[in-house]
């Protein structure tokens, strides 16, 4: 083997860095004054890419019915996207693209909490807004050290508020006075709800007669359900995703529990239907960002020019998508400039807004207030119940 | 030996002398934010390619789970900067430190199996591996370890990359080296020669994955964020690719197949639709064509080039 490669090493090193140079120095993009260039750091590809495909394609449609009217400042407003393939450093990766090469004034995305929390920083470093329109996690907008980050914003209501929603649900709606709890135990996500529920409930003069715990990916709830049917609960509260959802439900219904159970928008999946059969959805409830049931005339509106553009009913991310687009289109209007700091200043100030998903404003947390919606199964087919505002 | 040391500080020099036209060009703005991010993940792909291939290509052990040692190196030196707020040196030596002792405890048991057998257990133990820190909620479990300052940079990377290629170049040519290079060729040929196939496997397995895990405190102290879905055994085949398309058994091979495979991804990076079947189909095209990789199992050096003027190869300095 020979002895001198280390040289060459070197070598390759040098020429693949010069050939990264090269592209380097031609990459930036040459900005156009009749364009407003807004960056979309989504998850093109892997594992959520569903998820990031109907979030831009709301994106877009927001986008498209704002340039045919034409456009904000006199100017097109344009998304230039890139693919973040569902991980947290290709979405830093994607993020400093935007910003660095196409120089874009905000970013959009990405919908994974985890991705954003990688592409915030670099937000905020090179004073660039980030609006999620997907993200739940509390962290997003606020630091570690309890400070609201200044360039971060969202667009969807965050996890805890749909406790309260439910809570208020089950007390309210269904006039419950004694609830159980089922919660995953591996999962954030269903802890926090469950602990925000229990408040709420017992806050509005209710009662928890049973706390049982379950782990994602398990199979078999009945001795868990079993315990719960003796404390006869007036209603189950099963804050998780739509797999276990699916099974709890149904190995319920199999040992005769009628009881109504309350979910969250976990269960908003076609799985729920497949794994627990229709039937033994009857008489449950879940809370969600919107549904396209709703008769409000801004949703209906909503959900017919999306139909007519890409054939399908928009799923609930598509209408945050489309929320997300109609907050910095406000924000622009408003701050009557495409500079990144007035945008940021102008999204801080978003107040009663009318967006396809209800009137939002933002809080001090850069967190929305607005409505929820709780969405029936009847036979299998998801019907909107109620809208709650906050 | 006296000529190899010359030849090693000479390439050293070169080395240095890279790093400084780097540097400069950073530090004057040519080289913008988004093509330092991506030296920076070349750095790390070329840790992770090169330790792989000590592994994969030099001892012959077919092993898929590199992502789950990156993984390991990763928390473990996030932890040291996060909650321990120890410096990041140390969270580098002991994101290699973890990532080795788990490497060493792990490969003594499963490098009794060869073949497609080592492939399938290498798979399960890197899935494992990110399964267990799913469930660990001092390491924020499935949202991700957070807030982890960013202190890596061109810097570090580019030494922590040469040291790395120095270290496993000086290794395979010691007796240790020759000896996982004899396990690879012929294992039977090897024991029969006295050669301690066991011990030398686990150690290039111990070695490659201590590597693996300087390469995961690196990128943990880049990104902000560590987190799970980094690490799925996706990432363990885009590091096979690095290696098999730089041809098995070249450190040089490896190094420019991670320089290839990164800049590919981030030219595309504005294409989304079309990144990752460009990206395929250069795979598949290079496999058609070569399929013992780019270098086969060659090194290209000052004397290759030398060849090819027509030289002799002890002009070569």
């Amino acid at each position: 083997m020979s002895k001198k490669w280390l040289s060459l090493i070197s070598m390759v090193l040098a020429i693949g860095m010069v050939a990264v140079l090269a592209v380097g120095c031609g990459g930036p993009a040459k900005t156009d004054s009749t364009e407003i260039k807004i960056g979309g750091d989504f998850e093109i590809t892997g594992g959520v890419a569903n998820f990031g495909k109907s979030t831009v394609n709301g994106i877009q449609l927001a986008f498209k019915e704002v340039n045919a009217k034409g456009g904000i400042l006199g100017k097109k407003i344009v998304l230039v996207l890139a693919d973040n393939k569902s991980e947290p450093s290709e979405a830093a990766n994607a993020i400093t693209k935007l910003i660095t090469q196409d120089k874009v004034v905000t970013v959009l995305g990405p919908v994974a909490s985890s991705n954003v929390l990688a592409a915030s920083q670099i937000a905020i470093d090179n004073k660039i807004p980030l609006l999620t329109a997907t993200a739940t996690a509390s962290k997003v907008t606020v630091g570690d050290d309890g400070k609201v980050k200044d360039y971060i914003f969202r667009a969807c209501f965050i996890d805890p508020f749909q406790g309260e929603v439910m809570a208020n649900f089950a007390a309210k709606s269904l006039k419950v006075k004694t609830a159980a709890i089922y919660v995953d135990n591996a999962s954030d996500y269903s802890k926090g709800l469950a602990q925000v529920f229990e408040e709420k409930f017992i806050k509005n003069g209710g009662q928890i007669v049973a706390r049982e715990a379950f782990l994602a990916k398990d199979t078999d709830f009945k001795s868990a359900l079993t315990k719960m049917k003796a404390s006869n609960p007036d209603v189950i509260f099963i804050p998780a995703y739509y797999q276990e959802v699916g099974l709890i439900v149904k190995q319920a219904r199999e040992l005769g529990m009628n009881t109504p159970m309350i979910g969250t928008d976990g269960w908003d999946s076609p799985k729920v239907v497949e794994i627990a059969g229709a039937a033994a959805l009857n008489n449950t409830f879940f809370s969600n960002h919107y549904s396209p049931e709703d008769k409000d005339p801004h949703v209906t509106s909503f959900v017919e020019a999306y139909k007519k553009e890409y054939g399908q009913v928009p799923d609930a991310l598509a209408a945050l998508g489309y929320d997300a687009a109609l907050m910095l289109i406000d924000a622009i209007k408003r701050a009557n400039s495409a500079e990144p700091a007035k945008i940021k200043d102008a999204l801080a100030q978003t107040k009663n807004l009318q967006v396809s998903t209800g009137i939002l404003t933002l809080d001090a947390s850069h967190n929305p207030v607005k409505s929820a919606v709780v969405i029936e199964l009847k036979d299998g087919k998801q019907t909107f119940k109620e809208k709650i505002n906050p | 030996m006296r000529v190899k040391a010359k030849r090693d500080l000479l390439s050293l020099g070169a080395c240095l002398l890279l790093y400084a036209i780097i540097q400069l060009l950073i530090e004057v703005d040519v080289i913008g934010q988004f093509w330092v991010l991506n030296i920076v993940l070349i750095g790390i792909n070329i840790i992770l390619g090169v330790s792989l291939n000590l592994i994969n290509g030099f001892t012959g052990q077919f092993s898929i789970g590199h992502a789950g040692f990156m993984a390991v190196g990763a928390y473990v030196g996030a932890v040291m900067t996060v909650k321990l707020h120890l410096p990041f040196i140390v969270a580098i030596l002991a994101g290699a430190a973890g990532a080795g002792i788990l490497g060493f405890a792990i490969g003594l048991p499963t490098l009794r199996l060869s073949g497609d057998y080592l492939a399938i257990a290498t798979l399960g133990l890197g899935e494992i591996i990110r399964i267990t820190i799913l469930n660990i909620p001092y390491v924020g479990g499935a949202s991700g370890l957070m807030g982890i300052p960013r202190l890596t940079n061109f810097t570090w990377v580019f030494f922590a990359t040469v040291f790395t290629v120095f270290f496993i170049k000086n290794f395979i040519n010691s007796s240790h080296g020759r000896a996982c290079i004899s396990v690879r060729e012929n294992e039977i040929a090897a024991e029969a020669m006295g050669v301690d196939t066991t011990k030398y496997k686990v150690m290039a397995f111990t070695i490659g994955a201590a590597f693996a895990g300087v390469a995961g405190a690196l990128f943990a102290h880049y990104f902000y964020i560590v987190h799970p879905a980094s690490f799925t055994f996706m990432k363990s085949f885009d590091l096979l690719t690095i290696v098999v398309l730089g041809g098995l058994g070249s450190i040089t091979g490896s190094i420019t197949a991670a320089i290839l495979l990164t800049f590919v991804s981030a030219a595309l990076a504005g294409y989304p639709e079309m990144r990752m079947v460009i990206y395929s189909l250069m795979l598949i095209g290079l496999m058609l064509f070569r399929p013992q990789g780019l270098f086969g199992n060659k090194e290209i050096s000052l004397k290759f080039f030398n060849r090819l003027k027509g030289g002799s190869p002890r002009d070569a300095a």
